[in-house]
């Protein structure tokens, strides 16, 4: 205390933090919590009442809801893992020859490559629904011309093939991202490692193996939290292609479109804003579980080196 | 289309912007899902209600139909709804009434107009209140390709029997797709499927009525076959059909490449002006020639007041006018396919409208059975039988094991039937 009379208030730090505290409270920080107190009440009769966990009660418990939310969850791990084994794989790849000192007409492929990720959901989703369209899509077409017509299903109606077409789909969108992000790790390696690394006879594929890739780990750990959350909290493209249903047979549905029909309701079935809120703060729990093991499990042991 | 309706959407809201700013003259916002009908009211209905009201403005403000439960509850919640909301029937709007967002409009002068039975989609359960003024109906069958028929020397079938030949037939010439309908929406496979055709398997009212009761089982014979027939209509859709949506099935009838389309009366307009070939239509086929027939005259939409409205007086006097005879001729005549419900006797000139409106002289009417009282649960029938009927189709699940989807859920929560 004796301290703290000494010191002049330092009234600058407030002043430059409150508008970024202010905003940041306003539309996050409140929202996030009246939405987990949301989850502890139920409507009886009109009227908010306090139920404890009850709605997580019927969420785990109550095989009407448990069932679909097992279903979402199961739905969305597979969406993430697809995105895991492609998206970021083909990231790496692009970026690496991004890298390449050889290659001509860079800036265009990397243009070219990064424009889906600034389109809308919905014009993705419609574009390819009309691409995949067994009635009027170029797919059935292009396989044709290449005699493998008979290779064509209609992807998004089969229970087998939907969600699989959608993360390919969310793959072709997002790909951007992770080459973007890895291709500024990997131009920021200092020459003079890479031609020490030729000095040592290390050069191609082994050097990209041995020197370039550990180099560049933190940043595929970063992309991989990014792509786990932005996974989890998808919603807008499944909604656009196959509707709040999720169909066919809610083989598509996943925790963002079990929580949109839950708190808004759907045709005859009315909204469940509580319920709904306590699928949300479910998810937000799988999250906030998700980026903590990566967080303290993971990045705590990725070593990182100066230059 | 789209686009136009945005910029209507744009007008309107500023449009509202501004007449909040003059005042005086009373301003009302209509809520509703019919986007298609966008510009019958904007050219038709409300220039003929302004013209007798000069003080009182309308804007028509609709948003997608698959959206508009979900958009209108949270709006009514926020309290950023428009003063009048189209209706849906029964326990959609019921809950609205109940949670005090509409108002009781039982004393409204042209409520006399109309028969209980049209007032019983949006009355409380004891009748003691009517929240909505009923506009319209919507009748279910089969609608087809007349000249194609008439190629195929083919006659509009009458009974189930028939209708498969005419199918099979269809499919040997090869020319069309022998009927339009996709799995991908799933209420084409609920509406356009099962509750068209079922009526004249469960008869109508009376096996409505009974699995209200509790009296029978969507497991019953009557409740299952219709799931059956369902499923047999695989071979004649398109290819792909799986994945086919709503507005696909509506371009491969209209664009002449399918014969048969399962339709509701809603379609006429549009079909009247995107198809150029003729046009005809036949009701649900019987089991047996000479079988009573039964078809579904689904008490479709309605209009009520938001109780929280700056203007109930002009919104009464509109409410008052869409009850009037005036408004049934004109509405039914420009939307043909929304069948008034009126008591009025309303001439209708389009063949096809009149077409569909002949079955309720022959055929028993009733509405779709998962509508009243059955849909207040979780799981909710009607969302199970758009899962239900579209799986049936696509070939993914048996009518019996669906039927018993249907029970079981039915039965978790709705005392009667357990």
């Amino acid at each position: 205390m004796a301290q703290a009379t000494k010191k002049p208030r330092r009234w600058h730090i407030a002043v430059f933090l409150a508008p970024a505290v202010l905003i940041y409270t306003a539309i996050m920080i409140i929202p996030l919590f009246s939405t987990l107190q949301l989850a502890l009440y139920s409507e009886v009769q009109n009227s908010q009442v306090f139920v404890g966990l009850q709605n997580f009660r019927a969420l785990f418990g109550d095989p009407q809801w448990s069932d679909q939310f097992w279903n979402a969850l199961k739905n969305n791990t597979w969406f993430f893992i697809v995105h895991m084994i492609v998206q970021n794989p083909i990231g790496i790849l692009l970026a690496a020859l991004l890298s390449s000192p050889r290659l001509r007409m860079r800036s265009f492929y990397r243009t070219a490559i990064f424009i889906p990720t600034i389109l809308s959901f919905v014009i993705a989703g419609f574009a390819w629904k009309l691409i995949l369209s067994p009635l009027w899509g170029v797919a059935p077409n292009l396989l044709d011309l290449v005699g493998l017509k008979s290779l064509f299903q209609p992807w998004l109606g089969k229970e087998a093939y939907a969600l699989t077409t959608l993360a390919l789909i969310s793959v072709w969108q997002f790909v951007g991202i992770p080459m973007m992000l890895i291709y500024a790790a990997l131009l920021s390696i200092p020459d003079e490692l890479l031609e020490a690394a030729e000095c040592d006879g290390i050069t191609g594929m082994s050097q990209f193996w041995k020197v370039k890739l550990p180099l560049i780990l933190p940043a595929i750990g970063i992309i991989s939290i990014l792509t786990f959350v932005g996974n989890f909290n998808a919603f807008d493209l499944i909604y656009a292609t196959q509707g709040a249903l999720a169909g066919p047979d809610f083989s598509t549905d996943i925790l963002g479109t079990f929580m949109f029909r839950t708190f808004f309701g759907f045709q005859l079935q009315l909204g469940d804003p509580n319920l709904g809120a306590a699928i949300a703060t479910a998810m937000f729990a799988i999250i906030l579980i998700g980026v903590s093991i990566y967080l303290f499990g993971i990045q705590t042991r990725l070593r990182r080196y100066q230059f | 289309m789209m686009k136009s309706t945005r910029l209507a959407l744009l007008a309107a809201t500023m449009l509202g912007a501004t007449g909040t700013a003059m005042a005086q003259d009373a301003e009302l916002t209509i809520e509703s899902w019919r986007n298609d009908d966008l510009t019958i009211w904007q050219e038709k209905l409300i220039p003929a209600f302004e013209a007798k009201h000069p003080g009182i403005k309308v804007n028509f403000a609709p948003s997608a139909p698959t959206e508009y439960n979900a958009v209108l509850n949270s709006k009514l919640d926020a309290g950023t709804a428009g003063d009048l909301v189209t209706c849906r029937p029964f326990d959609a709007s019921l809950s609205l009434y109940e949670k005090g967002h509409l108002t009781d409009l039982k004393d409204l002068e042209n409520m006399s107009n109309f028969s209980d039975v049209a007032k019983a989609a949006w009355s409380t359960d004891d009748g003691s209140a009517t929240f909505c003024v009923p506009m319209a109906s919507v009748i279910h069958g089969f609608i087809y390709n007349a000249d194609a028929f008439e190629e195929l020397g083919i006659e509009p079938p009458k009974t189930n029997e028939e209708f498969y030949a005419v199918l099979e037939k269809i499919k040997e010439d090869g020319t069309y797709i022998p009927m339009a309908m996709g799995a991908k929406d799933q209420w084409e496979a609920a509406t356009m499927g099962y509750t068209n055709i079922g009526p004249n398997y469960w008869k109508g009212e009376e096996g409505r009525l009974a699995l209200i009761a509790g009296e029978q089982k969507l497991t019953d014979e009557q409740w299952v076959q219709p799931l059956r027939e369902i499923a047999k209509w695989a071979p004649y859709l398109g290819d792909g059909f799986e994945a086919q949506a709503y507005p696909d099935s509506q371009n491969l009838f209209t664009l002449g490449r399918a014969a048969i389309f399962p339709a509701g009366s809603w379609e006429i307009a549009i079909f009247n002006e995107q198809a150029d070939f003729k046009l005809g239509a036949f009701p649900p086929p019987v089991q047996n020639a000479g079988d009573e027939c039964y078809i579904s005259d689904h008490t479709d939409i309605g209009i009520g007041m938001n109780a929280k409205t700056k203007h109930p007086e002009a919104a009464r006097t509109f409410l008052n006018w869409v009850g009037s005879a005036e408004f049934a001729s004109l509405y039914a005549n420009s939307l043909p396919g929304f069948f008034s419900l009126s008591n009025e006797t309303v001439e209708m000139e389009d063949p096809l409208a009149k077409e569909f409106v002949s079955w309720r002289e022959n055929c028993k009417s009733t509405i779709r059975p998962a509508h009243q009282i059955l849909s207040r649960g979780t799981p909710n029938l009607w969302n199970e039988m758009w899962n239900v009927s579209a799986n049936v189709l696509r070939g993914a699940q048996t009518p019996e094991d669906g039927a018993k989807q249907l029970q079981d859920g039915l039965a978790g929560w709705y005392e009667p039937q357990q």
